[in-house]
């Protein structure tokens, strides 16, 4: 049998989920289903002062309306930051106590208030507005930059300040930068994005009051995450009581990976009206509600030598993380931004220091890339403006400052095992005829258009993640993986993986690991994830994780298969042990003809014995059955790396920016399945394109979201896009053993800065994302003053 | 969505018994069904008109080409007549929305909803349309009031919108990056007897720009509309536009259709 890794299987999953039989938690009802409709804040912040439910329990069709009280008498718990951070004194970071219905007083514009759940969605939304709620409104914090100067939103939180957390050695970067030639300064804002999955958010739990079991259905990346925190942190039902399934999920990009308020009141709803309790987001809810990502202000600067040489690095950035700190809040903007800050350069000196701010916005968390995008951007536009002002090549500039030997211990955190930053990019100008970009310009110039090229060289740590490491630094859980590999009695094998796939393709490339593994056809495989009832423990799908923690349990488990095949093969082929070797899915006797296939062995495993006679099998002491598991903990993160180069088109009358060609070289290890990185890729430029040209969430000053539907927030769409060209340099990771690197966040990682790049190299002049067609005008327009002034 | 009665109209004549100040027209319902979904509208009673066959269809003679009030957009785009009579309107109409708002909505529907940034609006100001109702005649440029209002009385039914067919004309729209609407959309015509340069999403209605039209009625070229001022005041602003944003984009958009007539 043909190896299986690194061929274009098409997806598995993609017949289910492109011909509308996917199956969804919007799909699921329950006989005697109730549906949930939160009322939710209409103000940025403000106190509660009454909350009358009186007329909306008379309205038709009503079941139960529910407040903030009704959960704090049941003692539901909070929701919770799943990582604490520690300011550079030392000091324990901040957060406010985040009740899934507030009682006290409210803080974004969507915040929960009450639910008003009745026996059809209609009825529960026209109730809802029976519902009074008296409210003091107070002033909103709403501005990043200046949320530490501004009213204090929480009595326990002066300056509104979670933590200011130091990464790196100021005297060190002090020093660094008093022998400098130059210094580069940078003030940038990485523009609030919102993560728009095509599927909103939906929970649908039932309680089954004989056994006191409450079954969750929800859009969860995780859901024995949900799981533990509904029951240990909210307390709604111990662990055995609570069964999570996050079926078919459409797309979560970090907003999915933690439960919400809605999960937890329609759990504890469930059990107190004893009826199955369902919502689902609709889209202005998912506007307002699903945590959002990005929102950095940032002042940077780069000490170089007049050679280009890289001296030191300093990063000083305030990030917003919302009205309440959620469950990977904390992490985003430190643990994966701050080591990631030096970007894939040698740096003798660096640091990172980071404030994070509560505002009166919806919480911020995790989005594709997390940290890492803001890290990249900083330092990749940085090194961009060091090549101007130096007057080198932005290529020449970088490969000056690559390290080349690896493994290669980075200044701050990072032991990179692998990689090859020199050939990435040498490839990606090539694929790019960077030598033809002038020829382009002219071209375009000929049309009135201004053509403009940027680089970015980005790695990011993904494979996330060694969990000592991780617990160490504040994590509250461990981040390795589990499979269990299960053959069946007759030959075909289930693989239970605790990550999860929603758009990721894991029914497809894990199946191929597993074929490869145990010699058995692909269709004979099937991967099963995402209930807490089937297979073991397991973290998730986040941070470019699942292939490599998740699918190195996977070939761990299949090696148990393996060892324990041969001990029964050897006694089925009356061979010994250490005499059968297993290869193409077959045991056979070394130097003989003497062979079983896995298909047998497992068939034997099942049904060890022969009728009318006893006469096993199973060597002695060997349980029946085949089935293994693994937890797989990593030594040490994965570093995938790239270049990619972006050209665009100015029309400087209009703003109007297109990009026109797209070069990705990216190095992800081995590469399992072509056509699904490919995508992975293709999506994740698609995010990135769309930060730096489109998306971007808009609240007034008074809190009010203004991009709350797509009439106002510009999702990108395919006619934004040129054809991108993917190409790939290989280095093995050396911390796992399939060698591979991870590639979903890599686009989004990548794209914004080579973007922006594109854009300052064409119109002359430094611009914020999005480089909306306006913006682009006025600095065109700015431009031209400003020449004419001159001459 | 709150419930509502629903009705559907044999003829003109029964939909307008049955209308009250507490009613709305079904057309295409690409506005009025996502607005009640929304909670941002209820009527009592919902009046389907789609099945009329009268209001239905594409009349062309020398002279105008008269399309009735409950055709689609997509019947608009891919009519033979319009695009040989009006070729810039069948592109109007083919760049609105997308195919499923186009295989649904209405000329009527979007004239009766007069959205300030609606694209067919622009067309009845420079094709000097002539909006037929079931009382009386309205010519356009008396037609559209002001932000989502129109001339029409309460329960006044669009027959249809005849449109002159002029010696040339084009339409050029840039749209809102996230909507697709119109930021702005610049239609201009070029009759016998004048130049109307009919504008839509700049300001709270869609409006003539005279400066322009005139200017082009003495020197049909876009190097001639470089010299016009286009003010930014009245000018609508917001994220995605600022007033002067747009005014500029009148100009390079007016060249742009003048270029392309
Ligand atoms: C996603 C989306 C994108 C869109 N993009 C665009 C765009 O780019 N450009 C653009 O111009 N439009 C756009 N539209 C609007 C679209 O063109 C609508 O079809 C139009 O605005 C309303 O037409 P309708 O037939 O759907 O009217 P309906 O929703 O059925 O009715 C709208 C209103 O008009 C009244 N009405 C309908 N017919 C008559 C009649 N014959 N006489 C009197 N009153 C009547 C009704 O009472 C109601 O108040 C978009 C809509 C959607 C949903």
């Amino acid at each position: 049998m043909a190896s299986l890794v690194g061929s274009r299987v098409e997806r598995k999953e993609d017949k289910k989920l492109l011909t509308g039989r996917g199956k969804y938690t919007a799909d699921i009802n329950f006989v005697n289903q109730t549906f949930a409709y939160f009322v939710r804040s209409p103000h940025a912040r403000a106190q509660i002062k009454n909350v009358d439910t009186s007329k909306a329990l008379k309205a038709p069709g009503v079941v139960a309306v529910l407040t903030g009280k009704d959960i704090a008498d049941d003692k539901i718990g909070g929701l919770i930051a799943g990582w604490r951070i520690k300011s550079e004194d030392g000091s324990d970071m901040k957060v406010p106590a985040h009740p899934p219905l507030a009682s006290d007083t409210v803080n974004y514009v969507g915040d929960h208030v009450a639910v008003v759940i009745a026996d059809t969605l209609d009825e529960a939304r026209n109730a809802a507005e029976f519902v009074k709620v008296d409210y003091k409104v107070l002033k909103a914090v709403v501005n990043t930059a200046e949320a530490m100067n501004s009213d204090q939103i929480y009595k326990d939180i002066p300056k509104n300040l979670c933590f200011d957390w130091l990464l790196g050695d100021r005297a060190k970067v002090k020093e660094a930068f008093d022998k400098a030639d130059k210094i580069i300064k940078i003030d940038l804002i990485n523009n609030r994005l919102i993560p728009n999955a095509m599927e909103p958010r939906a929970a649908n739990a039932d309680y089954n009051p004989s056994n006191e079991e409450i079954t969750l259905y929800t859009t969860s990346q995780n859901p024995h995450l949900a799981r533990i925190i509904i029951s240990a942190f909210n307390g709604v039902a111990p662990e055995n009581k609570l069964r999570v399934i996050a079926p078919d999920v459409g797309g979560g990009f970090g907003s999915k990976i933690y439960p919400y308020a809605e999960e937890v009141v329609c759990s504890w709803a469930a059990k107190k009206i004893e009826r199955p309790v369902k919502w689902v987001a609709d889209r202005t809810e998912s506007f307002l509600s699903d945590c959002h990502g990005r929102d950095h202000v940032t002042h940077a600067e780069l000490a170089v030598k007049n050679d280009g040489t890289f001296l030191g690095f300093k990063n000083e950035t305030t990030a917003n993380i919302g009205a309440y700190a959620s469950v990977f809040a904390t992490v985003t903007p430190t643990y994966l931004f701050g080591p990631c800050a030096t970007g894939v350069y040698k740096m003798p000196a660096a640091y990172s220091n980071v404030k994070a701010v509560f505002t009166n916005t919806a919480p911020v968390d995790a989005y594709r890339g997390a940290g890492r995008p803001e890290a990249t951007y900083t330092i990749e536009t940085l090194v961009e403006k060091a090549a101007r002002e130096l007057g080198m090549d932005p290529a020449e500039i970088r490969m000056k400052n690559f390290p080349t030997q690896f493994p290669y211990q980075q200044t701050l955190v990072h032991s990179v095992d692998s990689g090859d930053y020199v050939k990435g990019l040498n490839k990606a100008m090539e694929v790019a005829d960077y030598k033809g970009f002038e020829k382009r310009k002219k071209q375009s110039a000929s049309k009135g258009k201004l053509r403009g090229i940027g680089f970015c060289s980005y790695f990011e740590a993904c494979g996330i993640a060694p969990s000592p490491v991780v617990m160490m630094l504040g994590c509250g859980i461990g981040l390795w993986e589990s499979a269990e590999v299960r053959f069946n009695p007759t030959g075909n094998v289930t693989v239970f993986t605790g990550s999860h796939s929603h758009g990721q393709g894991h029914e497809t490339t894990f199946a191929q690991i597993a074929s490869d593994q145990l010699g058995v056809p692909i269709e004979n495989i099937e991967i099963s994830h995402g209930d807490t009832d089937k297979g073991p423990f397991g973290y998730g799908t986040y941070g470019s994780r699942s292939l490599t923690v998740g699918g190195t349990a996977i070939v761990k488990a299949c090696e148990k298969i393996i060892a324990k095949g041969k001990r029964v093969a050897a006694k089925m082929l009356e061979a010994s042990v250490e005499d059968v070797e297993f290869s193409n899915g077959e045991f056979v006797v070394a130097k003989s003809n003497k062979k079983k296939t896995i298909g047998e062995v497992a068939f034997a495993c099942y049904l060890p014995g022969t009728y009318g006679e006893v006469k096993s099998p199973l060597p002695e002491g060997e349980e029946p059955g085949l089935k293994e598991t693994s937890f797989f903990d990593p030594v040490n993160f994965s570093f995938p790396a790239g270049s990619h180069i972006c050209e665009v088109e100015v029309n400087p009358e209009t703003g109007e920016t297109k990009v026109v060609k797209y070069t990705a070289v990216d190095d992800f290890g081995t590469i399992i399945n072509p056509l699904v990185v490919e995508g992975q890729v293709h999506g994740g430029l698609a995010q990135g394109i769309g930060q730096a040209l489109y998306e971007s969430c808009h609240y007034d000053g008074s809190g009010q979201l203004i991009t709350a539907s797509y009439m106002d927030y510009t999702m990108p769409r395919a006619d934004n896009f040129p054809e991108f060209q993917l190409d790939w340099t290989c280095t093995p990771a050396t911390t796992n053993p399939l060698g591979t690197k991870g590639c979903g966040e890599a686009g989004a990682i990548a794209a914004p800065p080579a973007v922006m790049n594109a854009v300052m190299n064409a119109i002359g002049t430094e611009i914020s994302m999005p480089a909306t067609a306006e913006k682009v005008w006025k600095a065109c327009n700015k431009n031209k003053k400003i020449k004419s002034e001159a001459a | 969505m709150k419930t509502f009665n629903y009705h559907t109209a044999k003829d003109v004549k029964e939909a307008s018994k049955l209308a009250s100040s507490n009613s709305a027209y079904l057309a295409g319902g690409m506005t009025t069904i996502p607005s009640m979904k929304l909670g941002l509208a209820s009527y009592k009673d919902i009046i389907d008109i789609k099945g009329i066959k009268s209001l239905s269809g594409i009349k062309i003679s020398r002279k105008s080409v008269k399309i009735g009030s409950t055709t689609k957009h997509a019947e608009v785009a891919n009519s033979k007549d319009v695009k040989k009579a009006i070729p810039s309107l069948a592109a109007l109409a083919e760049g609105i929305g997308d195919a499923q708002v186009r295989n649904r909505g209405t000329i009527g529907g979007s004239i009766a909803n007069n959205d300030p940034s609606a694209d067919y609006p622009s067309a009845c100001i420079a094709l000097n349309a002539i909006i037929h109702t079931n009382n009386r005649k309205i010519d356009a440029d008396k037609f559209f009031k002001g932000t989502f209002e129109t001339a029409l009385k309460s329960g006044e039914i669009i027959e249809a919108i005849e449109f002159s067919i002029p010696e040339k004309s084009n339409y050029q729209k840039y749209p809102n990056p996230a909507s697709r609407y119109a930021i702005v959309g610049v239609y201009v015509a070029k009759h016998k007897d004048g130049v109307n340069v009919g504008v839509t999403g700049a300001k709270s209605c869609v409006y003539n720009d005279k400066n322009i039209a005139k200017t082009l009625s003495n020197n049909f070229s876009s190097s001639a509309i470089s010299n016009v001022n286009v003010s930014s005041s009245g000018m609508n602003s917001d994220i995605h536009a600022s007033a002067e944003y747009r005014a500029n984009m009148i100009k390079v958009f007016a060249k742009k259709a003048v270029e392309a007539c």
